[in-house]
């Protein structure tokens, strides 16, 4: 379990209200094929990936980062029963997509980045000490059911 | 030995070039002893670190935040030996500072954010891939005379 004091989950939650998770989504998906290459196996079906700029431009990686942000929107609504809400997409994770779990410290990684990159005086050392707090708890929830 | 393409290398000496390595070097640091706690352990001499602004402010995370990134930025100039370049400093951080290496991903991690958050939009897909992997070469380098 994540443990958050209530000023770092006032922290996280202020943040969240102010970023688009469509972009940050698919900018943090996008930014993680681009860093870490091989997560691009995951997604044969999406097209063109062969630079930096496609892989940014491509539409379905831009669609499929919003649904991923979107899961961890239910995580900011959940920050004491991570890994309740995250069971089923752990299930699914391992038994169906076989994603090595430590794809989800990337993308955690690659997300708090993300932030860093959009926000300047807010993304204070605490906020992202609340959102790095926030990210392992995440990665943990998700590889919980892993078996 | 890290692998740089011409290309990132020039995109990393570019986005070297905008940041005052000294502010890098200990905001990055401050910010290590804040979300990673557990690493203020290493710098009892300090003073006071019981608040993040305290963290951020102290004169004495300054100065070793300057010396630890002078040590990187001479890195950067070596790219095609952060082994050799590291050696010295691996062993002291094996011997004498007892410092697990894990903690050099952290640092390193910690390097990429404060980058991103100084740069912004600067900090490219490509310039973020092109610096993980230098942070990850000099963590490995620093690890490399563990014993």
């Amino acid at each position: 379990m994540v443990n958050l004091t209530a000023e770092e989950k006032n922290l996280i939650c202020s943040l969240w209200g102010k970023l688009n998770v469509e972009e940050t989504g698919g900018e943090a998906l996008g930014r993680l094929l681009v860093v870490y290459p091989w997560t691009q196996r995951f997604f044969d079906s999406f097209g063109n990936m062969s630079c930096p700029s496609a892989i940014m431009g491509n539409p379905k990686v831009k669609s499929h980062g919003k649904k991923v942000l979107t899961s961890f929107g239910d995580a900011i609504k959940n920050l004491d029963n991570l890994k309740g809400a995250f069971a089923k997409l752990s299930e699914l994770h391992c038994d169906k997509l076989h994603v090595d779990p430590e794809n989800f410290k990337l993308l955690g990684n690659v997300l708090v980045i993300v932030l860093a990159t959009h926000f300047g005086k807010e993304f204070t050392p605490e906020m992202q000490a609340a959102w790095q707090k926030l990210v392992s708890g995440v990665a943990n929830a998700l590889g919980h059911k892993y078996h | 030995m890290v692998h740089l393409s011409d290309g990132e290398k020039a995109a990393i000496n570019a986005a070297w070039g905008k940041v005052n390595a000294d502010e890098v070097g200990g905001e990055a640091l401050g910010r290590l002893l804040v979300v990673y706690p557990w690493t203020q352990r290493f710098f009892d001499s300090f003073g006071d670190l019981s608040s993040a602004s305290a963290v951020i402010g102290n004169p004495k995370v300054k100065a070793h935040g300057k010396k630890v990134i002078d040590s990187f930025s001479n890195g950067l100039k070596h790219l095609d030996n952060l082994k050799g370049t590291f050696a010295s400093l691996s062993e002291l951080h094996c011997d004498k500072l007892h410092v697990d290496p894990e903690n050099f991903r952290l640092l390193g991690n910690v390097i990429v954010i404060v980058l991103a958050h100084h740069l912004g939009k600067d900090f490219t897909p490509q310039v973020q891939a092109a610096f993980q992997k230098v942070v990850t070469g000099v963590a490995n380098a620093l690890s490399h005379k563990y014993h």
